[in-house]
């Protein structure tokens, strides 16, 4: 096998571009549906929002396992989260409000939902913009309190889909319990927590 | 040449049962429905079935008809689930035959109404209004029906009757969102009586000529067009007529977001969003939304006086 496919990053690249592959096969069939616009916009939006959760499981889920390699992953699949931020922010700039100025300004002035949901499109950028190995090694230690802001992110995020369902609560409410729980076990006590599990889960080696 | 009989293997022993069984049941069903069609009765509540002797009318638009696959597959109908697929998919389990319309309250004749002894009050015509809902989009639809007023007037109301109040079906097995307490069910909708009595206001059975598919509100539902689509209450069961402002499924649900009146009005924006555009399913650009959904000239004068942002 080419040693490119045996590199397991190339799969979970192509992986989270099946989304937005979805969304133009759909689009391609006249599946998106009677409201194609609403639809494209709640597809990438959910898709941030998987996207930051799994960024934000990365770190725990190497604490449960051990597994190190799976930091490796982490800026790609915050990247993915931000790229789908990206698409999301152009569905409503363009196919939704086509480039109107005066309307996006009242959007985000008037409108709670949308003032969060730009807020943390605006916080992803200088995360996005400092991703890079060379930026790590500028910033220094400054490089991870800069970076905590994805936990602000995610908060706004989740509040951003709150506040713009009419009733039905249970789908936000999924992604604020998730997001809660990836946030506690960063706390002292949560991160003793993942110790003691993993050591029960892997016995100490002789 | 040799033919060999086949041998004799039930049907039932070839077929995975569950299919076998679903064959059974479309069978029966087809068997009901001709049955049905030679007495004349239940072949009549099949969604889909064209509807006898369908008027025109003057109501009538220039804007394009939404396509019937539009109408019929997005809709806002939460006895059935809160996405817009939801109701095209669950509400096969509706059941439209048999089905009573009980007309009481502040009435000289109330009355229990046999669906399709209802279906023959009034003469039925082809409406074709704009639908406005309240998250942003609107559709063009031509609807089948009778004047509200049709119904009111030989109900005979009392003068304690100021309003009329709409109640749809409660039954958690037909209706499986029901389970749920998304809202606090049976879903209750109101208009003031003259409202009711507005001609525009319409008592609808069809879309498109035909019996109204399930998910659009089947056998009965009302059609508002000047108001949010939320008010045009859908599978209705009971229609009283009242002295005291009902409290509606929405009002109860979230009071600072939805009041009685919820009329289309560009310029009074839902707490959470503007109204003053809308997008026409189909189209690409948004498009301006007209007071009262372009149905000023005939409902204006109901408000005259009133302050639209306060009974918003």
């Amino acid at each position: 096998m080419d040693p490119v496919l045996r590199n397991p990053k190339i799969w979970v690249f192509a992986l989270c571009l099946l989304p937005l592959a979805r969304l133009i096969v759909l689009g391609g069939t006249g599946g998106l549906g009677a409201n194609p616009i609403e639809f494209i916009t709640r597809s990438t939006g959910t898709w941030t929002l998987v996207g930051l959760l799994v960024t934000l499981s990365v770190t725990p889920m190497r604490r449960l396992t051990g597994w190190a390699p799976l930091i490796r992953y982490r800026r790609m699949l915050g990247l993915f989260a931000f790229f789908y931020a990206s698409l999301h922010f152009v569905t409503y700039v363009w196919l939704d409000q086509f480039f109107d100025p005066a309307a996006i300004a009242r959007d985000i002035v008037k409108r709670p939902f949308i003032t969060v949901g730009f807020a943390a499109f605006l916080f992803l950028i200088p995360l996005a913009a400092t991703s890079t190995r060379a930026m790590m090694h500028r910033l220094g230690r400054h490089w991870q309190r800069l970076h905590r802001l994805v936990y602000l992110i995610a908060t706004l995020g989740v509040v951003h889909y709150l506040w713009l369902v009419k009733k039905d609560l249970t789908e936000p409410l999924i992604y604020g319990s998730l997001l809660l729980l990836l946030l506690a076990v960063r706390l002292p006590w949560g991160v003793h927590f993942l110790q003691a599990a993993r050591n029960r889960l892997a016995p100490a080696r002789p | 040449m040799l033919i060999r009989r086949a041998a004799d293997i039930l049907s039932s022993e070839i077929t995975p049962p569950e299919i076998y069984r679903e064959r059974r049941r479309f069978m029966q069903g087809m068997g009901a429905l001709a049955a049905g069609a030679a007495l004349g009765t239940a072949a009549e509540a099949e969604a889909g079935v064209r509807l006898a002797g369908v008027r025109a009318s003057p109501y009538k638009l220039d804007d394009a008809k939404t396509p019937y696959k539009d109408v019929t597959s997005y809709n806002n109908f939460y006895e059935f689930g809160t996405g817009k697929s939801d109701p095209a998919e669950n509400a096969g389990s509706l059941k439209t035959r048999p089905w009573t319309v009980a007309v009481e309250g502040e009435v000289r004749n109330p009355r229990l109404y046999d669906i399709d002894t209802l279906l023959k009050l009034a003469p039925l015509e082809e409406r074709v209004y704009r639908m406005r809902c309240v998250e942003g989009w609107s559709m063009v639809i031509p609807w089948v029906g009778f004047s509200l007023r049709e119904l009111i007037r030989r109900a005979e109301p009392t003068g304690d009757a100021k309003y009329v109040e709409f109640v749809t079906l409660h039954d958690p097995k037909q209706m499986p969102g029901q389970r749920a307490r998304i809202l606090d069910w049976p879903y209750v909708e109101g208009l003031r009586l003259d409202e009711a009595m507005h001609p525009l206001t319409l008592l609808a059975v069809g879309l498109y000529g035909e019996v109204l598919p399930n998910q659009n509100g089947a056998p009965v539902r009302l059609v508002v067009p000047w108001k949010y689509g939320f008010k045009s209450a859908k599978s209705i069961v009971k229609i009283r007529f009242v002295e005291k402002q009902p409290l509606t499924a929405w009002m109860a649900a979230a009071p600072q977001e939805y009041g009685f009146y919820s009329n289309v009005n560009p310029s009074v924006d839902h707490p959470r969003w503007s109204q003053a555009k809308e997008r026409r399913i189909g189209e690409f650009f948004k498009r301006d939304t007209l007071m009262f959904n372009g149905y000023g000239a005939q409902v204006a004068q109901l408000y005259r006086g009133m302050d639209l942002k306060k009974f918003f």
